[in-house]
């Protein structure tokens, strides 16, 4: 009699907790669809205001395509060196060279058609510089500028304030005692800026030319050389283990040796490619919308008759939040860090600062209303395109950091946005669209950032080290 | 960060809380300290720790035994080569 009443406990027990992760399961899809809900009404909204504002709505849904494949593939710029350097793990490395050999073939595509908004940056040891500091702050944030927003979208406290930190230090630092602009007048603006396929054959190139310089030159051959050492150094060990011990299993008992020759070594250098499938096909189609989107934005720019969104702004009497040149940061591709430092001197308009006595502002991007913004809307897209799918996938939780964890999120993100300003850019547009735009000033950034990756990947082992031991789990145990 | 024994051999990292690099970076340096066929369970809630977790395994040769997730928290078992 007791053992049933207890049973039937047991039961209506089971049944509740059941029904109650029925109720989480429902209330995590509503938010989901409602994200996307909330951003169709806002985007058909905007159309009703002006149909050119489809230029900047496009944006948003490109981020949000980016959001979900950031947090679907678990895609960081940071793992890439510093998982390399922490835990001897290639999943990210491979991930980001794939995203950049698939992108770089669209890209010379799309220049041999004109349908290209990338134009190269400054070439100069300030990439190197810039991706040093970038390469410290992102591995001690837990994420690199892109890898944050999409972190932020998964409830990730730290990300948060890493990203609050990124915003405000590159505002400030632009504007403070005047030391951007000179950095800008007296170094980085007179350095040459050039593709390769520019430099070796001109102007009005074929699809060869540019697929030849750009992608096979300067993106794929690079991209192969960096995967060979990757493979030789950190992930052949384990790869190489494991054929030994399928080789072993098949050779007669009286033994022999074991002998590996080239055809085992690509077969390893294809298992690490394809180790995490997951990360290697984001890695794909990171690349491909990557592509579109830039093919879109110029498609976009032909259609309103436009160069940059500053001149529409101007046309509907928005003077007030354009350069002095009448542009605003609108890049036509991917990047992260400008709209935040936009974001930062918003913030610090309203406070009083005079945000626009300094070039980068003033003179080049501007401080729109963030409604208007529209690399800015792209990176509300990727935070709602990640919490859509850390929703969907019951991921979503949200995360208040640590004390600990809050001093390296703020400290990270100060030097994440220190460094994109000195390299005008971060993973993305430092890195990611000028290596496969052609631009060779890429790879010092990703230099840089390895760097800087390992100097950081050096303090936090010490660190977890002495945390370890002050949890010294042989001595105080504790059984349950 | 918390480590204690659940029973001879079975021992439990509770890293929940922690973003990149932390978690995989504790399981490595926990794993490091165990013997051979010792199990370690692995609490976490970051989930780009996933994949890393799984290719630090892969790669270390420990085999997963078990993998659940629930609300955002993971729960691994990992059994040291």
């Amino acid at each position: 009699m007791g053992n049933k009443i207890l049973q039937n406990a047991q039961y209506k027990l089971k049944e509740e907790r059941m029904n109650m992760a029925d109720d989480a399961d429902r209330r995590r899809k509503f938010w989901a669809f409602s994200v996307v809900g909330i951003m169709l009404i806002i985007s058909l909204w905007y159309y009703r205001v002006n149909p050119i504002y489809m230029y900047i709505i496009a944006y948003a849904w490109f981020g949000f395509a980016y959001g979900i494949l950031l947090q679907w593939g678990r895609f960081c710029f940071a793992s890439a060196w510093r998982d390399l350097f922490a835990i001897g793990v290639t999943r990210m490395f491979v991930g980001i060279m794939v995203a950049m050999g698939v992108f770089s073939v669209i890209m010379a595509v799309l220049a041999a058609n004109q349908l290209s908004t990338f134009h190269p940056g400054p070439l100069g040891i300030h990439e190197l510089v810039g991706g040093l500091i970038f390469g410290l702050g992102m591995v001690l944030a837990g994420g690199c500028a892109s890898g944050t927003l999409y972190k932020t979208g998964e409830g990730n406290g730290t990300s948060m304030l890493a990203l609050l930190a990124i915003s405000f230090s590159q505002a400030i630092f632009v504007d403070a005692q005047g030391w951007f602009d000179k950095l800008l007048r007296g170094y980085i603006f007179p350095q040459p800026k050039f593709t390769l396929a520019e430099k070796f054959f001109g102007k009005g190139l074929s699809l060869g030319e540019y697929f030849i310089a750009n992608s096979i030159i300067n993106t794929i051959i690079p991209t192969l050389i960096f995967l060979s050492l990757a493979y030789w150094f950190v992930a052949r060990k384990g790869i190489v283990r494991r054929i030994i011990e399928k080789k072993a299993a098949t050779l007669p008992a009286d033994g022999g040796d074991v002998k590996l020759g080239l055809k085992d070594e690509l077969y390893g250098f294809w298992q690490m490619i394809t180790a995490s499938k997951r990360t290697t096909l984001a890695g794909i189609l990171i690349g491909i919308i990557a592509g579109i989107h830039v093919m879109a934005m110029q498609s976009l720019r032909d259609k309103f008759g436009i160069e940059n969104f500053g001149q529409a702004l101007v046309k509907l009497g928005f003077v007030e939040e354009v350069s002095r040149r009448g542009t605003v940061f609108d890049p036509g591709y991917w990047y992260i860090t400008t709209q935040e430092a936009q974001v930062g001197a918003w913030v610090l308009e309203k406070f009083g600062w005079n945000m626009k006595d300094n070039i980068y502002f003033g003179v080049m991007n501007g401080i729109p209303e963030p409604w208007h913004n529209p690399a800015l809307l792209m990176s509300i897209g990727i935070i709602l395109g990640a919490a859509a799918i850390a929703l969907l996938n019951k991921e979503f939780k949200f995360k208040a950091p640590t004390k600990e964890l809050a001093v390296w999120g703020i400290l990270g993100g100060t030097l994440m946005g220190l460094g994109a300003r000195i390299a005008l850019g971060c993973n993305i547009g430092a890195f990611y669209i000028r290596v496969a735009g052609g631009d060779p000033g890429g790879w010092l950034f990703f230099l840089g950032m390895g760097g800087g990756a390992l100097a950081s990947v050096k303090f936090l082992n010490w660190w977890t080290e002495r945390q370890l031991k002050e949890e010294d789990f042989d001595i105080d145990i504790e059984i349950e | 960060m918390k480590v204690k024994k659940l029973e001879d051999g079975v021992y439990q990292l509770d890293v929940k809380g922690y973003v990149c690099p932390h978690p995989q970076l504790y399981t490595m340096k926990t794993l490091q300290k165990l013997k051979s066929g010792d199990v370690l369970e692995v609490l976490f809630d970051n989930p780009s720790s996933e994949e890393s977790i799984t290719a630090l395994c892969d790669k270390e040769g420990h085999e997963i035994i078990e993998k659940r997730s629930d609300g955002g928290t993971f729960v691994y078992r990992i059994k040291k080569a």
